[in-house]
């Protein structure tokens, strides 16, 4: 045996000392090795994926969601199917019974005036449309073929019968509009009313339906004959456009039906000042363009907080890496304080030194600089912002420039003067140069966060120096177009990421450092 | 950087205008945070320093709003509610934080820039949409307005902090002090325990002060999460800020900048006993 | 005028009938119930008077904890968000008008029987008759009527003693130079500049919605565009007014009677063109029994008679009930006569404007965009 074990260890693969091949016994461990590293991080990766990575995925997802239209009222979507926008709003009577059916259901429900508000961020009106029609629609004298029906037939009253008509698959077969709006009946009742649907008698909208059923030709086994040709009957769209007249026209049509999916692409469109038009998407009237702007100036804002940081970080971070350690870890210190020091300390200390009765006014007053009259407006505009935050983001920049700094030796500037370059020369071919990674690194750190500060510029912005965050706060909190929140999000996220790659790429997350 | 004696005029004025201007920079850090420690002494409802406060008059000055910070329930249930929700979160962070790092800092990890990149990304993306995204789903599976909701965000936020300390002192740690354990017999969590932990301790430590502070500090968040029952100090000072302006404000923040000085400095003593420990000079 | 009902009723307040107070009376018992409420209120002078003339008294009397939520500027998005997660951090809800009415549409606040389940009038008439005109849907117990009015610094030297008494005046920068702060939404903001642009009360609402009629309103404030700090919570003026910021802005008029009388500041009310609104609770859907007996027992005790009048003894706001009208008296600490500081004291209504809620509800997010367009310009 062990010869043979001998002669094969010289000609297969090399063994581990217990026979298997080194090989698959390496391999084994770097499996091992990985599964233990996988191990490791795994819980975190888990936590991270339910409390933080779900949510923003949840927030993509309700930028384009959009099931209430195709929830709320099915039927109708359905019936505009085949309904071509350029040919103006709907005339046919079947449209507006399926609306009707639609409506009753959703009244009952409460669920049209969620819809009202949903399409009102489409159309202005929809949500008193909504609401006005939704609380008369109950009222509607559609009862008198309720009445007829009974009239003809007590059994039309027995709400028994109806569930043992029902129940029959060939009933169901022929009595199609029937089936659909007894079933949607039957559920309400249990639903919302908490009641036997066989013990009571369905609503005017079933009869209705019953009615046009008959009406289409439909003769059904098992029911009472009737015969309704020379029934009373109600025209259903002229009680709609008794209602409102809105409903002769054509935008409301047209947005129930551009917006019957159950995606949206609309709050996106809106995010961008666009909107759904007669001909696909197009811009909104110019005086309604706020995302747009909103963007550039967050941009702007942004880029300038960015480059006065570095203005004032550079020498900051360029003493501190030319400083014997003991001075250098003191100004190191002296710039961590802020860094340590609340968010909301800062901002009200701002808002203390930036108003007009405020510190710094004062200071410069008393000092004879600026007149009594004419002080300086620093607060609730882009000054306050820029002001603000820079004061805030600073350490952000210096903090990387300091360690990139750290790194240059001094003796490159002292060779380049040697050698007979200039005091800004030998700065600026030979130093600077080696200090841009820190630059770059400090802009995109810092250019990142202050894309997204919401606080700061709430409190000290006013209104020409706020942010889009500050805009998908109001979206959340006020407005409540949780829609078109997620979707200037998204956009936002999707800025942010891009910035994130390109810092990752740059510096490496690896090398975010976090001071001392 | 010291002057040569045989600097130039130029040179001389150029050495010490660069100071001034560095002087002036720092101010501009400072002076803000400064300036928040006499106005919270002002004995008057106002923002401004009053006269009698410049004349340096006793009169001018009083402890009235701290009196109303340490005794009105509207600062103390929030200061409170931030005492209970910051550890909780902190400790979550720790845990699994410096689990992870350790995890991250093994030679073969697969897609460990990917899930690095996933583990930093709370610190990375704007709070505004963490705190969209969190309200949306969090309303969705009912941690909305609830103590865990808010404490498994923060946990969440203050993670990043985590893994980079950690893995920053991961990365000079010495593996074969592992193999060195190992061969002496002991098993993988007896050395982790034993030989590891203690070396990188002060990271885990100043990762947990920053997971705390972010915590502690957070506003954003809380605003869009919470309820009632979790308004937190922050919370407080924002609603303050906005809705009455009262100088308790100005004696709250005193007491965080006190705090963050205390913290400042236990992460300070942290540093210089780490590079004691890897035999590095004290700077 | 819905409101003229209210309104004619304070003219009694005026009169000596109120000395009498009920103190500590006795308040049945409650059972099944949960020990524990939380309130979302505004926050500010408006929360201390609920707290003062009911939350207070309340807890003394049932030994129930009771916390507050200044989240009411956000009140619908947090319900709905409570809602969705399943989860009824609130007990009871203060609200606008506007606001309950998109709760109530919602299906995200109970509905009330007003003569069932609230106190009857001291004069013994019923609850929906106390309270009349201010129940505008089922879901809302109104609590008060306030105004959004202007206020000004008494104290301005530039003005050279003219005093504003004509809402224009906001809009006249030469006799009246001077920051102004107004609100960022354009509710009551194009109302007041239209009117000040000459058109009719009666109008007012088809011009906006005629072709080109918010231009107009807008072109109007552009005037002033340049001198105005824009607000969004409304503690925000009487803070902006007290530190010399602006010289007069929009704001509740509560707000401004704290400024003024509690806190001694150089403040005084511009009574031209007063926006009426009704404030009051919700009960949020979603609670459990306890909690809801709970709810129920305290609004009860909350908004009966005295607890209405009661309020305005700390707060210039005019009380919902018929009832309590005759009851507001003076001021608990400062003592004063509270009657010339209520919106509804006929010396202070010679104008005034009712929001047409049907109207924002429609064009609220149309006109909202067009605003801020506007602002960001």
């Amino acid at each position: 045996m062990a010869g043979a074990r001998n002669i094969q260890a010289e000609t297969g693969p090399m063994l581990a000392a217990d026979g298997r091949p080194l090989k698959d016994s390496l391999n084994r461990a770097l499996r091992r090795q990985k599964l233990r590293a996988l191990l490791l991080i795994s819980p975190l990766l888990l936590f991270i994926m339910l409390t933080f990575v779900a949510p923003i995925a949840d927030m993509l997802f309700r930028s384009v969601e959009n099931q209430i239209v195709q929830e709320t009222i099915p039927r109708t979507v359905k019936a505009l199917e085949g309904w071509d926008p350029s040919t103006g709003a709907p005339h046919d009577e079947a449209t507006f019974a399926a609306l009707y059916t639609d409506l009753v259901i959703a009244e009952e429900y409460k669920a049209h005036t969620r819809l009202g508000t949903r399409l009102n961020y489409e159309f202005g009106g929809a949500s008193s449309l909504f609401r006005g029609t939704g609380r008369e629609v109950g009222k509607w004298p559609t009862e008198v073929y309720t009445e007829q029906f009974v009239a003809s037939d007590p059994a039309y009253r027995d709400g028994a019968a109806w569930a043992l008509w029902m129940a029959d698959p060939s009933v169901r077969a022929v009595l199609p509009l029937t089936a659909d709006a007894y079933d949607a009946w039957a559920l309400m009742t249990v639903v919302e009313k908490d009641d036997v649907p066989a013990e009571e008698q369905p609503l005017d909208f079933v009869y209705t339906a019953l009615y046009r059923d008959l009406a289409a030709g439909a003769l059904p086994q098992l029911m009472p004959a009737v015969d309704v040709d020379n029934w009373d009957s109600v025209a259903i769209r002229d009680l709609f456009l008794e209602e409102d007249a809105a409903w002769g026209e054509l935008p409301v049509w047209q947005a129930m039906k551009s917006y019957g999916g159950n995606y949206t692409a609309g709050y996106f469109l809106n995010a961008v000042d666009m909107q759904i038009g007669a001909n696909g998407p197009e811009m909104r009237a110019e005086d309604e363009r706020v995302y747009v702007t909103l963007f550039i100036r967050t941009m702007i804002l942004s880029i300038t907080i960015t480059a006065t940081c570095i203005l004032l970080g550079y020498p900051v971070a360029w003493l501190m890496a030319n400083l014997p350690a003991r001075s250098a870890n003191l100004l190191m210190i002296l710039v961590l304080l802020p860094f340590w020091t609340s968010l909301l300390v800062r901002t009200s200390a701002w808002k203390v030194l930036l108003q007009q009765q405020g510190v710094i006014n004062d200071t410069l007053v008393w000092l004879g600089l600026v007149d009594d009259a004419n002080r300086l407006v620093l607060i609730n505009n882009e000054a306050g912002t820029i002001i603000a935050m820079t004061h805030i983001l600073l350490p952000f920049m210096i903090l990387p420039l300091y360690s990139v700094m750290k790194t240059i030796p001094p003796s490159y500037l002292r060779a380049a003067k040697s050698l007979g370059a200039t005091n800004w020369t030998a700065f600026w071919r030979v130093y600077f140069p080696q200090s841009v990674p820190g630059i770059g690194a400090g802009s995109i750190l810092v250019f990142i966060l202050a894309i997204g500060y919401y606080i700061t510029p709430e409190l000290v912005g006013g209104n020409k120096g706020v942010f889009i965050s500050n805009r998908i706060a109001y979206h959340i909190g006020t407005s409540l177009n949780w829609g078109l929140a997620a979707a200037l999000g998204t956009i936002l996220l999707v800025i942010v990421l891009v910035l994130y790659w390109v810092y990752d790429r740059v510096v490496g997350i690896d090398n975010v450092k976090l001071g001392g | 950087m010291n002057l040569p004696v045989y600097a130039t005029a130029g040179q001389r004025v150029w050495y010490y205008g660069f100071r001034v201007i560095c002087g002036l920079i720092y101010f501009f850090l400072l002076a803000p945070i400064i300036v928040i420690i006499p106005l919270s002494f002002n004995a008057q409802d106002f923002f401004t320093f009053t006269p009698e406060m410049l004349r340096l008059d006793p009169a001018g000055y009083s402890t009235k709003h701290y009196v109303d910070f340490f005794t009105n329930p509207d600062w103390q249930g929030p200061l409170w509610n931030s005492l209970a929700i910051a550890p909780v979160a902190t400790l979550i962070a720790v845990t699994l934080g410096t689990l992870a790092a350790v995890g991250l800092s093994q030679s073969h990890v697969p897609f460990r820039r990917a899930i690095m990149a996933i583990l930093i990304s709370p610190m990375i993306v704007p709070l505004i949409i963490s705190a969209a995204g969190m309200y949306f789903f969090y309303s969705r599976i009912g941690l909305q307005g609830t103590y865990w909701g808010v404490v498994l965000a923060h946990a969440a936020l203050g993670i990043p902090f985590v893994i980079i300390t950690v893995t920053a002192t991961l990365v000079s740690f010495d593996r074969s002090l592992v193999r060195a354990a190992a061969m002496m017999g002991a098993g993988p969590l007896w050395t982790f325990f034993k030989v590891q932990m203690p070396l990188i301790m002060p990271g885990v430590v100043a990762g947990g002060l920053f997971a705390f502070v972010t915590s502690f500090d957070e506003v954003v968040v809380v605003l869009f999460l919470g309820a009632a029952g979790q308004k937190t100090l922050p919370w407080q000072m924002f609603t303050g800020l906005r809705e009455q302006i009262s100088p308790t404000i100005l004696a709250a923040a005193t007491v965080l900048i006190v705090v963050s000085v205390v913290l400042l400095a236990t992460l300070e003593i942290l540093r210089r006993r780490s590079e004691r420990l890897r035999g590095m000079s004290p700077g | 005028m819905k409101l003229k009902h209210l309104m004619g009723a304070t003219v009694l307040a005026v009169g000596p009938l109120c000395g009498s107070m009920a103190f500590a009376q006795d308040i049945a018992e409650c059972e099944n119930c949960s020990d524990s409420m939380v309130l979302m209120s505004w926050g500010g002078a408006y929360q201390a008077s609920q707290t003062a003339a009911y939350a207070e008294p309340y807890a003394a009397l049932t030994g129930v904890n009771i916390t507050w939520d200044e989240g009411s500027n956000e009140a619908v998005a947090k319900l709905r968000a409570a809602s969705e997660a399943g989860n009824m951090t609130y007990d009871l809800i203060d609200v606008e008008g506007p606001d309950s009415q998109r709760a109530c549409d919602e299906g995200l606040a109970v509905e009330i029987d007003f003569d069932e389940q609230l106190a009857a009038g001291a004069d013994g008439s019923t609850p929906t008759a106390d309270f009349g005109p201010s129940i505008i849907n089922d879901c809302f117990v109104p609590q008060i009527v306030f105004s959004t009015t202007f206020g000004y610094r008494t104290d301005i030297a530039e003005w050279n003693g003219a005093v504003p008494d004509d809402l224009c005046d906001v809009f006249d920068l030469t006799t009246f130079p001077g920051m102004r702060s107004l609100e960022s939404r354009p509710k009551k903001n194009l109302e007041w500049a239209l009117l000040c642009d000459g058109v009719a009360q009666a109008d007012l609402y088809d011009v906006l919605s005629s072709e080109g009629g918010v231009d107009r309103a807008l072109a109007k404030l552009d005037t002033i565009k340049n001198d105005v700090i824009w607000w969004s919570a409304g503690a925000e003026t009487p803070q902006l007014l007290a530190d010399g910021e602006v010289v007069m802005g929009s704001t509740y008029n509560g707000r401004l009677f704290a400024a003024a009388a509690e806190q001694g500041q150089p403040i005084a009310t511009l009574w031209d063109w007063q926006v009426f609104d009704f404030d009051g609770w919700i009960v949020p859907e979603g609670l459990d029994e306890a909690r809801m007996n709970r709810v129920m027992h305290f609004l009860n005790f909350a908004t009966d008679t005295q607890r209405l009048a009661d309020q305005a003894k700390y707060i210039s706001y005019g009380p919902a009930r018929a009832s309590s009208q005759p009851l507001v008296s003076t001021h608990a600490t400062l003592g004063i006569e509270m009657a010339p500081f209520m919106p509804t004291n006929p010396a202070n209504q010679k104008n005034f404007l009712v929001n047409n809620i049907e109207w924002w509800a429609d064009n609220q997010d149309e006109v909202e965009a067009k605003f801020q367009a506007w602002l960001s310009q």
